[in-house]
């Protein structure tokens, strides 16, 4: 393989890591600030791009589309948050997965019944159309690049918001110990409303951004949420810092995994039985590096103290 | 056991009646009831709607009654579950009676509902799944399909690599079986060398990785097979990383009228393969196309031609017995495949599988916003497929 290939690569896992980063970053907040585990996180993501798609049809243009779509999954997201997962918060894991389990399938086939089971597609902005030559034969469309851009940015501002600011602080106080916070007067339920509300814009943010390279279908966050669980198991719970470090790790991980574990496996094996041990090898790669962290660091990398 | 004997009473007593009371209008007694089996839930619910359009438009136009006979269509949704496709289906061969079953999209939830189908001697129209044991070794008299055995469109891209002089090829294909023989099937009839296997995850939506691959190795062609979302996210990926222009796509199952009305422009002039097309030119197919745009509003798929053709097959079959569905009348005549068929040629083979004709089929711009294949080139006259030899029945 040659440089530029590997440097293509790495770009494309790059690409991956930050995507899963914008899923992530939403979950590991609402995981590791209010303990709720929300497995209707990838159903807000999907939720994201289709309000998108709808959106453009009306304004018909991308960034029309990007605000109006933010503004309503976010309606969408504090609707959810007041109707139903409010009434979970005191409640054990095992009733928050089975209730916003049922919030999947609910939100699946709801947005089956408005948009029908066919994918979507959201054109991309015309400000990022064009493409780069980045080696013979592939271009690369500068949109990807906007999309790393854009992740990065806000990796950047969560950033600040969290070590920076008041928010910031009584988030993280909040994710060591609620009770204490609110016991020092902090109307805790509000906190967790402003932390639900941020989490969900960040999930429809992910999947407007997704939208113009990923076809928009029914359960098309499903696959992503496993994905993101990994990221914050690795990166430790409830840190953006982490989430940020392990989507990246992860993002690398499966991508150069995926484009040469067959071509390792060539080297010791017969060339069909390298073709079945290969891509088998190249999925596992994520859940074994995974394990080996979760070996060592049982709380992930950057593992947020809660008492 | 009673159940049976009650059930072998009943059906004599309506043969009976119908003898008798003929020309007296249909009784409730004299109706047909068909279970159709199809993937409604899920991202790849499309084709079963596509499928289940189908069907129903045959059934309307033959006024709501199939061959004369009131039809009642029970439409159930297999959710992609085999398991839950095999409760569903004993409901309806136990409890709801039904005099034949259709339908069915994956091979997975073919393999599971086949067996119990056949064996309680109910006739089935298979309008999709085309599993290599059902057409081989395992084949029925009680069996048939309107569609294909799934290893053929994948051997016409195949044959048509070769024919065009294709040498180098990569192949690619999500990791799971429909995958794996979707290769060995462009394998059969290609000439040149497969220079690279790809396996991607089943679900994968970012090909990046495997598209810098493809640049980087410059293959003369890519051969690919990723039904669903799966194909849309690549048809588009593949265009924009410029590599429409450079190397041909040939693929089975992935440019179709399910996928372009999302991957529209970015998928136009892209090969697959296909026994139907809406351009192939016969009278049947035009008024389909035209009927079935202007009942759905959306162009049908090879998918939707499928599940039109069972239904007229049924109809036409039922038509020469004088609807009389009893399976020893029927199944001769459905033998000989008494309908004109939107695909032009159809005959069934000795696993009663079609003989027909495959195309090279082209995404096209139809007009404004519409986008559908078009055969360009036929690849196959008249075959069946390579398992009709060791059926025995």
């Amino acid at each position: 393989m040659s440089a530029t290939l590997l440097a293509v690569q790495a770009l494309n896992g790059l690409q991956l890591g930050v995507l899963l980063f914008l899923i992530a970053a939403g979950l590991t907040l609402v995981f590791g600030v209010m303990d709720f585990i929300n497995l209707a996180h990838g159903v807000q993501y999907m939720l994201g791009a289709y309000l998108a798609v709808a959106m453009y049809q009306v304004t018909g243009t991308f960034w029309g589309a990007l605000i109006l779509g933010l503004v309503l999954s976010l309606v969408c997201g504090l609707a959810l948050e007041f109707l139903i997962f409010r009434h979970l918060y005191d409640r054990d894991h095992l009733d928050q997965v089975l209730a916003t389990f049922g919030v999947i399938i609910f939100v699946n086939e709801a947005v089956k019944v408005i948009w029908g089971a066919a994918p979507l597609a959201l054109p991309g902005p015309a400000l990022f159309d064009g493409s780069i030559q980045l080696m013979e034969n592939l271009k690369y469309p500068v949109y990807r690049l906007a999309l790393i851009g854009s992740g990065l940015a806000v990796a950047v501002l969560l950033y600040v918001l969290v070590t920076r600011t008041r928010i910031g602080m009584l988030v993280r106080a909040g994710a060591t110990n609620p009770d204490m916070v609110a016991a020092l007067g902090v109307n805790i339920r509000r906190l967790f409303m402003i932390v639900f509300g941020f989490g969900t814009m960040l999930a429809g943010f992910a999947g407007i951004m997704a939208a113009p390279i990923l076809s928009v279908e029914p359960g098309m966050g499903d696959n992503l949420l496993i994905l993101a669980f990994v990221v914050i198991v690795i990166g430790g719970i409830g840190s953006i810092r982490g989430a940020f470090i392990a989507a990246l790790l992860i993002g690398l991980v499966d991508t150069l995994g995926r484009s040469m574990a067959t071509d390792i496996a060539r080297l010791l094996l017969p060339p069909s039985a390298a073709n079945d041990v290969g891509p088998a090898i190249a999925s596992m790669l994520i859940y074994i590096l995974m394990a080996g962290v979760l070996f060592f660091r049982p709380s992930g990398l950057f593992p947020v103290g809660r008492s | 056991m009673m159940k049976r004997f009650l059930s072998a009473v009943a059906v004599s007593a309506t043969v009976g009646l119908g003898v008798g009371g003929m020309g007296l209008g249909s009784a409730h007694a004299e109706g047909l009831k068909i279970g159709f089996l199809a993937t409604l839930s899920g991202p790849p619910a499309v084709l079963g709607e596509h499928m289940r359009d189908g069907f129903l438009l045959g059934v309307e136009e033959a006024g709501g009654k199939l061959g004369g006979l009131e039809t009642e269509v029970i439409v159930v949704d297999d959710e992609l579950k085999p398991d839950a496709a095999l409760t569903k289906v004993q409901g309806l061969l136990e409890r709801d009676q039904v005099d034949m079953m259709a339908g069915v999209v994956f091979s997975n939830v073919m393999m599971a509902v086949y067996k119990p189908i056949i064996e309680s001697e109910t006739i089935f129209i298979g309008s999709n799944a085309g599993p290599s044991p059902i057409a081989g070794r395992g084949c029925s008299p009680y069996f048939f399909s309107t569609s294909w055995q799934n290893d053929q469109n994948h051997e016409v891209m195949g044959r048509y690599a070769g024919q065009q002089g294709f040498d180098r090829v990569i192949v690619m294909a999500p990791n799971y079986q429909a995958g794996k023989d979707a290769i060995a099937g462009f394998k059969r009839h290609y000439t040149g060398e497969v220079i690279d296997e790809i396996y991607t995850s089943l679900g994968q939506l970012d090909f990046s990785a495997e598209l810098a691959r493809i640049a980087d190795a410059q293959p003369d062609a890519i051969f690919t097979f990723m039904p669903g979302g799966m194909g849309v996210n690549l048809v588009r990926q593949y265009d924009q990383a410029g590599l429409k222009d450079l190397i041909p796509f040939l693929s089975a199952f992935t440019v179709d009228e399910t996928t372009l009305p999302a991957t529209k422009e970015t998928a136009v002039g892209l090969f697959s393969a296909a026994q139907w097309a809406p351009n192939l030119d016969n009278p049947a197919n035009a008024k389909f196309v035209r009927d079935f745009e202007a009942k759905y509003g959306y162009a049908p798929s090879l998918y939707a031609s499928q599940g039109y053709d069972a239904a007229r097959l049924i109809d036409a079959a039922l038509k020469v017995t004088n609807g009389d569905k009893r399976p020893e009348a029927l199944l001769p005549v459905l033998k000989t495949a008494p309908f004109e068929s939107v695909r032009g040629d159809f005959q069934f083979n000795s696993n009663q599988f079609p003989i027909q004709d495959y195309y090279l089929t082209r995404a096209v711009n139809r007009s404004g916003d519409t986008y559908v294949t078009e055969a360009v080139e036929k690849i196959f006259d008249d075959v069946g497929d390579a398992y009709a030899g060791s059926c025995r029945m």
